[in-house]
């Protein structure tokens, strides 16, 4: 069986299953409602210095959404034994990894896509810089996000309390492209300086911990 | 305790009370920022400490991966531990040089910042390692032990991006004035004094985790022994 093959079934299962049963989707969404209505309380979300903070903001949001629906990736295949028949199969592990990483970016665009016109709304923000600029960062940071947290979760659900092991080995790795998200978002939003250097940041973030992860996925989904 | 190291213990327990004493009393004063100054003998060594306990644990991961030799993973719990306590040292002693120098306990300047991430990804690996169950704990640890080490120089280029970008208001404390040489004499024999404390801590600490690997192995070996009948 070719990566292509393997991944692409595998993809549009994931899909379908999604599709069918709306878990991950819709308990992202429900998370960051919540987390940008909890934020409002902390501080005036009108105030012109919010737009300082709105960055970060949003991209925490997310990040913890994100954590959500990661939890939820390979549990799934740890019923009914899906993971070991997987192991003792011919098919390539990345073509497995490649499709969990393309569902999960999926599900987190189409997570952000929703809940950006509401950001808009309850932060009245407006963009100073290029808003094609917000859409590449977005992508850059969200498959920073979700191929290292597919990784960690398949990490981590070998190990106690996985749930709670996820957050905490992927946000400190996270850091930089966290920051670079950040940064590059406010600089737009604000108009004040060029994300250049943070979006050049992003794709090497994206490159090197891609590579990394491919590289070593075999040996985490073969772990005894 | 074999005599050859000993020996080394013992050495090097000499060695740490000559530099001590090197350090608190024969250094001397720098004029502007007074005694507090003499911390950065502690202070310095323990960073070069962590830094290679850090390196080694990237090296013995890699080792673990490809030669899956419980040994090669006891050297990189070893180190990881003894890294993670000599970071804190660092972070611990930085501040309480701030304080009286810059006028505040922390700056998010680009060395703090990275060296607060770098202890915070070391202490997710020996969470991990806590968490992990039994014999994947090894191919888990290592596979983060890489990806924690090739995380470093991002962390440090993205930080040094942040912080030039705005300057912080208590900067200036670098040391491109060099040092006087009756500093660096002192400095050279703390240097080797931790450096010789990490090598035995991490020895030891070597050793009982190498003992342990052992025992789990034994453990296992009796479980399916006395499931076989």
């Amino acid at each position: 069986m070719s990566t292509a093959t393997v991944t692409r079934s595998t993809l549009l299962k994931d899909l379908r299953m999604e599709w069918r049963s709306k878990d991950a989707i819709n308990s992202m969404l429900f998370f960051s409602l919540l987390v940008v209505v909890i934020f409002s309380f902390a501080f005036n979300p009108t105030a012109e210095e919010s737009r300082l903070i709105a960055g970060g903001l949003i991209w925490v949001a997310f990040l913890f959404a994100a954590v959500v629906a990661l939890n939820q990736t390979w549990a799934r295949e740890l019923r009914n034994q899906v993971l070991d028949a997987y192991r003792i199969s011919p098919a390539p592990a990345n073509a497995l990894f490649l499709a969990k990483v393309l569902g999960n970016f999926l599900f987190v665009v189409v997570l952000e896509v929703l809940m950006a016109p509401l950001f808009i709304v309850f932060y009245q923000l407006r963009s100073v810089g290029p808003v094609w600029q917000l859409i590449v960062i977005a992508l850059l940071g969200t498959w920073a996000l979700v191929v290292n947290g597919t990784f960690f979760a398949a990490l981590s659900i070998r190990t106690r309390s996985r749930e709670i092991m996820l957050p905490l080995i992927l946000f400190p790795i996270s850091i930089p492209a966290l920051l670079a998200m950040v940064d590059a978002t406010t600089s737009i939003l604000t108009g004040d300086s060029s994300p250049g250097f943070w979006m050049k940041m992003l794709l090497v973030y994206d490159v090197v911990f891609t590579a990394v992860c491919l590289l070593l996925f075999e040996s985490v989904l073969n772990a005894e | 305790m074999k005599p050859l190291s000993l020996a080394f213990v013992l050495f090097t327990l000499a060695l740490l009370g000559f530099s001590t004493y090197q350090a608190l009393f024969v250094a001397p004063t720098e004029q502007t920022m007074g005694d507090v100054q003499r911390i950065f003998y502690y202070h310095v060594p323990s960073a070069w400490v962590a830094g290679v306990c850090f390196l080694v644990n990237f090296v013995a991961s890699i080792a673990y991966i490809l030669k899956r030799s419980s040994n090669a993973d006891a050297l990189a719990a070893a180190s990881a531990e003894v890294g993670v306590v000599f970071c804190t040292i660092v972070l611990i002693t930085g501040p309480i040089w701030a304080r009286p120098v810059w006028g505040i306990w922390w700056t998010w300047d680009a060395r703090l910042t990275t060296t607060l991430v770098l202890w915070l990804i070391y202490v997710s690996y020996l969470i991990l390692r806590r968490f992990a169950a039994g014999s994947q704990t090894h191919l888990l640890a290592a596979v983060l032990g890489i990806f924690g080490f090739v995380d470093v120089p991002i962390v440090y280029m993205s930080i040094r991006w942040f912080r030039t970008q705005h300057p912080s208001p208590v900067m200036g404390g670098g040391e491109n004035s060099g040092l006087d040489p009756a500093m660096l004499h002192v400095f050279l024999w703390n240097l080797l004094a931790f450096t010789c404390v990490g090598i035995i801590l991490t020895a030891s600490r070597y050793r009982l985790q190498r003992l342990e690997n052992e025992l789990e192995a034994e453990h296992a070996r009796l479980a399916l022994a006395g499931g076989g009948r």
